[in-house]
Order: C-alpha cells, then sequence, then structure tokens
C-alpha cells in the first residue's frame, strides 16, 4: 500500500483506472469524459492514465459521454465518468437510460451549484437531480473516503444483487481542489477486490434487445426489481466492507456515519463535508457539557430508514443541515429524513451553505444554541453564510 | 431510356423470409421504406456478426414490446440524441476485445439531421468505427408526422400545415466535410447498387455514413404499394441524386438521371403532402440543377455519364 499526496479528483479517476485495469482479464474498460468545473481534474487525469484493454473517449458533451459508457458497459465493459452542475443536468437523460438499462457504470460529482447565475461553488443540488433515477449515491467527506468510495461503488454496483449505475459525491473545491495523503492498494489488490465485471444481460450474440418498449405491467415489474435490488445493496455493501477490510486491511465509511450519538439528546445531521465540520462543533459543545452528536449520511440512496429511525430514537433536537435547498419545500434531505424523528421529537431544517457559503463551526453552533431555546419544529430556513 | 434496372430482386426470397433482421410481428406500417432496407441489410450483411443502435424513432417501435423483439440482432435502443455515442462505446469494446462485430445505428431524420446532429458529427469527427445508417422519411414519423430539417420545401407535415419554407439539409455534404472514409445515397429502387454500398460501408472501417430515401406512406400519404417507385421517380427526376464520397474528397456519381420533368411531376403528385403547398415541378427545377451543377463540380465530372449500375 503507497500513501499518495492527491486532490479528491485524482482521488477518484485514480481509482477508476485501477478498477479499469483490473478488468483487463474480461472486456475491458471504456469511458467518455467531458470536462466541467470543479470535476475537470478528474477526467484529465484519466486521459492521462495508460490503461491495459482500456480506452477513454474525449465525447463532445456530458450527454454523449454517459452515451459512450452505455454503450460500453452493454458490451460488457467497466465503466466509469465524472460531472457536476450543469453538465450532470445535461447529461440526465442519458443517466435515466443507464438506470434503465441497469448498466453498473460509476460517475464521480463534484457537487456543483446549478446555474445560471453562474456560481461553481458547492452545492448538492446537482446529484440530488439525481434522486429518483434508480442511482446508488454516496456523499463522501475527505479524500480517502472519495478514493475508497469509488472502488466499493464498482464491487456494489457490479454485484448481480445490485447491477445499477452508482454516483459517488465530494463537495466541489472543498475537496475536489483540496490534496491530503491518500492510501493508494497495489493492482494486484484492486485485482482481488474486484472481480471481472459480468453483465449478464449485455448484448452479446443472442438477438436480445435492451431498452426497448414496455406495457405498464412489465415496466411496473421492472420498477419493483430495482427496487428491490437498490434496498439489496444495504446488505451487499457491509458485505463489500467486509471483504475491502479483508484485502485493504482498512474499513472503509460506514453509510452512516454517527459521531457521539449514543447519549446525544441533540442530534446533527448532514451530508459530505458538513459532517467533518458538524463533528468538530459535537467535541466543542460537548466540552462545554452540552450533550451532543452527528449524523452523516453517506449512503443517500438506499436511504437508511431503519438505521436511521434507531439513531434517532429518543432524541430531544435534530438540526438537519442541507446544502442544498428544493424550492418552495425546503432542504431535501431535511424532506426525506424528518419522518424517521419521534413524534415529539423537534426537528429543525437550516439550509446552509447553499450555493457554495463558507460553513464554519461557528455557524452551526449559533444555529444549535436557537435550536435548544426552541418548543417546537419550525419552519425550513435559509441561513446565510459568508 | 432510364439507366437503372428495372424493379427486380425487391420480392422476398427464401432467405428474407427464413433469416430476417426485421422478423414477422414487427408494427411498420405497409410499405415503409426502412422495412425495405431491413431486407437489403440481412442480405448484404450475410454472415457478418451485427450489433443494431436505434434512437427513439419509428425502429424503436417497431422492434415491439418487452420480452419479445422483432430484431434478430444484439439491439439497444437508446435515446433519441445519442445513438452515435452509444455505438462508439459498443465499438470501442468490441474493438478492445478483438471482436469483427460491425456496430450499425439505424436511425431516422430526426436523430440524425435535428437532435442527433452534434452526436453525429462527433463521432465522425473522431472517424469512430460505426457504419450509421440514416434512413429518411423526412418527417417525424413516430411522434405523427413533424417536420423535420429532411422535411423538403413544400411539404406538408402536422406541424407545417401549409406546406415547408426551408429547403432540406444537405446531409452528406455535411459528412463529406468530415472527411469520413465513406458517405453513399442509397435508392431503394437500385438494389444492386445499393447491396454494393451496403457491403462496402460493412467492411469498410472507421465512419461510415448511409444516407437511405425511406419512402414513408402513412407520413408522405402515398400508396404503400407505390414505394419503391416513388424513390424511382426521385431518382430519375434528379430529385434525389444516388452518389458516393470516398474520404470526404472523391465523389462518384452512381445513377445518371434523366432529369425527367414528367417524373417529378409524377413524383409530386403520387403523394398528398405536397398537394396545396406550392411547391411545382418548375419551382423544384432551380434548386436540383444547383445542386447538380455541385455535385458535377465535385466528381470533376462535365458532361453526364452513361453508367449502367
Ligand atoms: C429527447 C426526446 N425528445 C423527443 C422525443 C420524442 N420523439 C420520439 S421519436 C421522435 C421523432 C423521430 O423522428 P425520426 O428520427 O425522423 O424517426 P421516424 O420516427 O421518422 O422514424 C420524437 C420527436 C424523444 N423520444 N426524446
Ligand atoms: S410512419 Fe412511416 S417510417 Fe414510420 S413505420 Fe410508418 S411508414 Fe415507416
Ligand atoms: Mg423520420
Amino acid at each position: 500500500m503507497a500513501v499518495e499526496l492527491i486532490s479528491a479528483n485524482h482521488a477518484a479517476a485514480l481509482a477508476a483506472t485501477l478498477a479499469g485495469r483490473a478488468n483487463r482479464t474480461a472486456r475491458g474498460f471504456c469511458s467518455g469524459v467531458y470536462p466541467i468545473t470543479p470535476s475537470t481534474e478528474c477526467m484529465e487525469y484519466l486521459c492521462g492514465q495508460e490503461i491495459e484493454k482500456g480506452k477513454v473517449v474525449r465525447a463532445d458533451s456530458e450527454h454523449n459521454a454517459m452515451g459512450i459508457c452505455i454503450g460500453a458497459s452493454a458490451s460488457g465493459a467497466r465503466s466509469f465518468t465524472t460531472t457536476c452542475s450543469n453538465g450532470l443536468a445535461y447529461m440526465i437523460e442519458n443517466c435515466v437510460a443507464a438506470a434503465g438499462y441497469r448498466l453498473p457504470i460509476v460517475m464521480s460529482i463534484a457537487n456543483r451549484t446549478l446555474g445560471p447565475p453562474w456560481n461553481i461553488w458547492a452545492d448538492h443540488g446537482d446529484s440530488l437531480l439525481m434522486r429518483d433515477l434508480g442511482w446508488l449515491q454516496f456523499y463522501s467527506a475527505d479524500i480517502q473516503q472519495v478514493f475508497d468510495t469509488v472502488l466499493c461503488a464498482f464491487r456494489l454496483a457490479e454485484d448481480p444483487r445490485v447491477m445499477m449505475p452508482a454516483l459517488c459525491c465530494m463537495d466541489g473545491f472543498i475537496l475536489s481542489h483540496t490534496m491530503a495523503q491518500v492510501e493508494v492498494p497495489s493492482q494486484e489488490q484492486v485485482d482481488r477486490c474486484l472481480p471481472p465485471t459480468d453483465i449478464p444481460h449485455r448484448l452479446d450474440k443472442s438477438a436480445h434487445t435492451l431498452g426497448q418498449m414496455e406495457t405498464p405491467h412489465q415496466s411496473v415489474v421492472h420498477r419493483a426489481q430495482h427496487h428491490q435490488a437498490m434496498l439489496n445493496a444495504r446488505q451487499v455493501y457491509a458485505e463489500v466492507q467486509d471483504s475491502f477490510e479483508e484485502i485493504f486491511g482498512r474499513r472503509p465509511a460506514d453509510p452512516l456515519v454517527s459521531y457521539r450519538t449514543e447519549d446525544a439528546e441533540t442530534l446533527i445531521v448532514s451530508m459530505g463535508t458538513l459532517g467533518v465540520t458538524a463533528e468538530r462543533v459535537v467535541d466543542l459543545l460537548r466540552e462545554q457539557g452540552q450533550s451532543v452528536g452527528s449524523v452523516r449520511v453517506r449512503m443517500f440512496r438506499p436511504m437508511l430508514d431503519e438505521e436511521l429511525r434507531k439513531i434517532f430514537a429518543g432524541k430531544k433536537r435534530i438540526a438537519v443541515l442541507d446544502r442544498d435547498i428544493s424550492i418552495g419545500f425546503g432542504g431535501v434531505l431535511w424532506g426525506e429524513v424528518r419522518g424517521f424523528a419521534d413524534p415529539s421529537a423537534i426537528v429543525q431544517n437550516y439550509m446552509v451553505g447553499v450555493a457554495g457559503g463558507d460553513v464554519r463551526p461557528e455557524h452551526m453552533i449559533n444555529l444549535l444554541a436557537e435550536l435548544e431555546q426552541a418548543n417546537e419544529s419550525g419552519a425550513p430556513r435559509i441561513v446565510e453564510v459568508a | 431510356m432510364m439507366n437503372e434496372p428495372a424493379l427486380n430482386g425487391m420480392a422476398h426470397t427464401e432467405q428474407d423470409r427464413s433469416e430476417p433482421l426485421l422478423r414477422a410481428g414487427n408494427s411498420n406500417c405497409g410499405g415503409c421504406g426502412m422495412s425495405n432496407l431491413m431486407q437489403m441489410l440481412r442480405r448484404a450483411a450475410a454472415e457478418r456478426e451485427l450489433k443494431l443502435v436505434i434512437p427513439a424513432c419509428c425502429a424503436a417501435v417497431t422492434g415491439g414490446s418487452f420480452p419479445e423483439s422483432a430484431f434478430s440482432i444484439p439491439t439497444i435502443m437508446s435515446t433519441f440524441a445519442s445513438a452515435a455515442s452509444v455505438a462508439n462505446g459498443d465499438a470501442s469494446v468490441a474493438q478492445l476485445n478483438g471482436e469483427e462485430t460491425r456496430v450499425i445505428c439505424l436511425a431516422g431524420d430526426g436523430g440524425t439531421y435535428d437532435i442527433g446532429m452534434g452526436t453525429l458529427s462527433a463521432a465522425a469527427e473522431r472517424n469512430e468505427d460505426i457504419l450509421y445508417i440514416c434512413y429518411d422519411n423526412e418527417i417525424y414519423g413516430n411522434t405523427g408526422g413533424q417536420r423535420s430539417s429532411a422535411t423538403p420545401a413544400g411539404a406538408a407535415t402536422t406541424s407545417t400545415l401549409h406546406g415547408k419554407q426551408e429547403t432540406k439539409k444537405d446531409i452528406l455534404g455535411i459528412m463529406a466535410a468530415h472527411r469520413i472514409p465513406y458517405a453513399a445515397s442509397i435508392s431503394l429502387a437500385h438494389i444492386d447498387d445499393t447491396l454494393r454500398k451496403l457491403q462496402f460501408a460493412l467492411d469498410a472501417r472507421g465512419f461510415r455514413f448511409l444516407h437511405v430515401l425511406s419512402p414513408c406512406p402513412t407520413g408522405w400519404k402515398s400508396e404503400p404499394a407505390m414505394g419503391i417507385e416513388l424513390v424511382r421517380l426521385a431518382v430519375r427526376s434528379g430529385l434525389f441524386p444516388v452518389f458516393e464520397v470516398f474520404d470526404g474528397e472523391r465523389y462518384v456519381l452512381n445513377v445518371e438521371p434523366e432529369f425527367s420533368g414528367e417524373a417529378l411531376m409524377m413524383y409530386l403528385s403520387l403523394q398528398r403532402r405536397f398537394r396545396n403547398t406550392g411547391v411545382t415541378e418548375e419551382s423544384l427545377r432551380p434548386s436540383i440543377e444547383r445542386y447538380w451543377n455541385y455535385l458535377r463540380l465535385m466528381s470533376g465530372r462535365i458532361v453526364p455519364a452513361r453508367r449502367n449500375v
């Protein structure tokens, strides 16, 4: 295991490169890519790699980058791409298709605000556009996690009990453009971790049509299968963690990262790097005698409802921090998790860091101080941070 | 006398019937040119291994619904704008694995001239190993017959009730400008020429583009049995030039028309889409002449050639 000083964009691309090479004994690796800030360095890195039995097509658009991944995956290759923000919005029709064909394509997203007005800073609104499409979704909080998540995502997406595309999200700039030491396994270890890609419904020699018309009955059956397979991912992910740990000697992060929650009365719930700040805030407030804990939702799809219910049980106050806004509703994460809290709990939504605001510990401390005074859940609040 | 062969060879052979690409049970309208094209493609392909990529269009519908398929070869139905990029992924993986599979896009004019134009252009620019066949019925057939940029001026559609004003895009000119190894137009009334081109395009490497004028009785408001005859009239009148372009520079004219006014008049009068839109034999002649002057210039043929195909 080597240690490399790399950015999260490069970590994602390096993981994809190793995963691509690992499939050289099967049908190889093929990827379509297109640049957009702040995901660009991921595709550039990939374009610079020599991948045995691999090809990286420099596409003309995100829509076609995903089109190329679809063709490659439908032909049995391992496939990966990266984009964000408007690139993802432009790609999304083919993201729907990739899920519909049940192809295990992995995509890295450096989350960025959707525009115009143009804004390149971190916001989860782009990947949340994909919430209901049948893609697995992960949100990482540090660069090692980005690397590990991409590797795990291939294994999980290609598992026959799951077999669907996966989205690996990192906060734009906050992670994509910062560097840290990352433990990088050897090719031989990655080969062991990722068995050859086997897509049973790929186009081979038989007269088989992918993506053809369906009646409502056929589609609802396929939706139900997809839904069940997504739910299977909860269990399969635990297996992937075990096998990863066995091979790499280190355990990839849990789907829900709970921090000092057991005896906490108040919880902070968040996704991505907000969770790292929240954990620091928990430490600070605990020093002052407050019983606070943090839950970071790393696996957003499938949603781990039962586990969240267990963590939320008995908690009096829950602050859900969203780095996104569903305009006309509130935070997306809040909308998803508020129902898991006890009926008597006060669940307050704070949309902080929307469109790239820099959320610091003092912001969270102020919000929690306010929450301690509340006697009921209020309407979702947009909190401006500098 | 016209120098094209008589309408022979189009009738189903035993082999066409026993091993079709597009099997019985498909939902194409009677007289659909795309059905004829699939029959010719089957003959041309012989033992070659094929894969089909079909974007949203009539061909996507004709395959029928899950779990049955009218297509007898591996096929993927792509999104409307993505045929050439999905084929790109397929062809790349075939190449990585040393497979001889020919990846074919079968796309309508909407998926080619309009929404898929950027995708097509990009795959052509990268000279990907794809055979792209556009069956051009000059209309959005799937959605009930709206205009496309392949609809000729003077044709009424459900979105241009009084006839389209603008002229049709010069698709072969566009593709030739990409300097791809092979681009050709195909007349389904000229079977030998059709088979020769399909075979050549199947065997060639790099990006190959075929443009097929595809009769659409439903959209053209014509008699289903008249489809092939309409193509013949379009060729005889000079309206649909049959030619091929190698490497974007060597133009070869394959069928020398008689520029028959009678053929042009017949072509217009046998299709109700041209009725009451003001389009006439005379109104079409200048643009036909202009295009043929251009083709002669490009092919280096000053005088019409006599050539049997
Ligand atoms: C993105 C998108 N926009 C619109 C449609 C609706 N649509 C399906 S097929 C079609 C027209 C197809 O026309 P053409 O490519 O000429 O093929 P034809 O139906 O004539 O065979 C349209 C507009 C779609 N499927 N996808
Ligand atoms: S509408 Fe036209 S192109 Fe479509 S199936 Fe019918 S005849 Fe063929
Ligand atoms: Mg059409």
